[in-house]
């Protein structure tokens, strides 16, 4: 702490907040490739063909029970072996998106069903398709108690976002740590990059819960 | 395949078995309700009552036996030149002409009353946004809830709620009504605003009602035919003058008996 160069730190400042760009993007991205696989993953686990649900669910067993790193390489290193050849940008938002849609299907599935069974009947009463259910009846009802679930999330794929270092995506960790070998100084990137991981993810779980708030509003649920 | 003739009934069960494991829940029924006709099931808890509404509108599978709607069949379709158990679309295709009204009302509690009863409408029967309101108005007009068309149903009384969801069925103009113990989970102050309601379509619309109740009082002024149904099986039904006046069944008596006692 004694050591603190402010000069230094002024002078890498720029590097940082580019990177933070990047560590942004990628959890953005993640996030919404995992949002919308996640759903997927939820409706096919309780659709009526019984092979579907299956494999869905074996396969949502596994990447959860699999580091993400091993995705991560999996996919970077082991998919040209099989002809997928792929950034390490594409490589790391892939696996992420792949390895949060897995957890969100978990927290979209407690959502749909803690919609009451009566909405249902109520949905078929109408005469509605199993799109028009999901669509119009219960997915807007699943999306305010899965909200607190699905912003956890979001802060947990940002804060997940380094281990794209080990394949050379330019996020926050794998700068700092190009500077610090550079510089010969590690205090300074380090300490700066904590910082805006800190700056980040306390305003973000903030806003998550005002915007739950909101969202039950809007939607006549108290 | 189909029934025909003169008097082809709106509804049919014919031999319709539904058990849960070894639970036989209804066993062989068969039933008959015409068209325009009102018919109230009564009966002890357990005895079936409530899987006849439910069967009807598709929310449970029967195990046998067929159900016609309008001499069309249901549950099943026809697949050269046998009948087999209706795909989800034949369903979909036939389903429209049953309309259902339950007894915890189920609104969508995400719209207001008025976009509970254009629900259907846009979506399901594809009416332009200008006709679905204006239908669906007309109906909250009928069951005296249009001053509260843009309330959320948590912002509605449980009689309320249940007189909204009535014009949700109708919006959707079926042939037969099924209502589902409506009152069962009402205050016993608002049951009659929801009583009138029905009271008034058996009287101003031709629709073929089926209703599961237990007021009996209600039954026996608005019914055409009563049904009482014991262990999965009409034990008795009639004019509602004759099986509230006159029952014949040992069962029915016991059942009237103890239901006059509790009041």
């Amino acid at each position: 702490m004694f050591d603190w160069k402010w000069e230094f730190a002024w002078e890498i400042l720029p590097r940082l907040v580019s990177a933070t760009g990047n560590t942004l993007l990628a959890a953005g991205a993640g996030y919404a490739i995992a949002l919308v696989l996640g759903l997927a993953l939820a409706i096919a686990q309780r659709s009526p063909y019984r092979g579907l649900t299956f494999v869905v669910r074996e396969f949502v067993e596994f990447i959860r029970s699999t580091p993400l790193l091993l995705q991560i390489f999996f996919i970077f290193y082991v998919g040209p072996q099989f002809g997928i050849r792929l950034s390490p940008w594409m490589s790391g938002m892939i696996a992420i998106g792949l390895h949060y849609s897995c957890y969100l299907s978990e927290v979209y599935r407690g959502g749909i069903e803690s919609v009451p069974k009566g909405q249902w009947e109520a949905a078929i009463a109408l005469n509605m398709t199993t799109v028009q259910k999901y669509r119009r009846v219960i997915i807007p009802q699943a999306i305010p108690s899965a909200l607190s679930g699905m912003g956890n999330y979001l802060v947990g794929i940002f804060k997940d976002t380094p281990m794209l270092s080990v394949i050379g995506v330019a996020e926050l960790i794998h700068t700092a740590n190009a500077i610090g070998s550079e510089h010969y100084r590690f205090l300074e990137p380090f300490t700066m990059v904590g910082i805006i991981f800190l700056a980040i993810s306390l305003p973000a779980a903030g806003l998550i819960r005002l915007a739950e708030g909101r969202v039950r509003r809007k939607l006549g649920l108290k | 395949m189909e029934l025909s003739g003169e008097n082809t009934p709106m509804v049919s069960f014919r031999k319709v078995r539904k058990s849960y494991g070894a639970l036989t829940v209804l066993d062989d029924l068969d039933l008959d309700i015409n068209a325009g006709e009102m018919v109230s099931i009564i009966g002890p808890s357990g005895s079936g009552k409530t899987t006849v509404l439910r069967m009807l509108m598709t929310l449970e599978q029967i195990n046998s036996g067929v159900i016609y709607v309008d001499g069309k069949p249901l549950t099943h379709m026809p697949k050269s030149g046998k009948l087999v158990p209706a795909s989800e679309r034949h369903l979909r295709s036939r389903r429209a002409d049953i309309g259902m009204c339950f007894q915890h009302f189920n609104l969508f509690p995400h719209m207001t009353a008025l976009e509970n009863c254009m629900e259907g409408p846009v979506q399901v029967l594809g009416l332009p946004k200008a006709e679905a309101r204006d239908r669906s108005e007309k109906l909250l007009e009928l069951v005296g809830m249009i001053a509260k068309k843009d309330q959320h149903p948590s912002r509605l009384s449980g009689g309320q709620q249940q007189r909204v969801a009535i014009a949700r069925a109708l919006a959707m103009r079926p042939k037969v009504m099924l209502f589902d113990e409506v009152t069962s989970a009402l205050d016993p102050e608002v049951i009659g605003e929801v009583t009138n309601v029905i009271r008034g379509l058996v009287s101003e619309h031709n629709l073929t009602m089926l209703m599961v109740t237990h007021q009996m009082g209600f039954a026996r002024d608005i019914s055409d035919r009563v049904c009482f149904f014991y262990g999965g099986k009409i034990e008795e039904q009639g004019h509602p003058s004759e099986l509230f006046g006159n029952p014949q069944r040992e069962r029915t008596q016991q059942f009237l008996s103890a239901v006059r006692e509790a009041v």
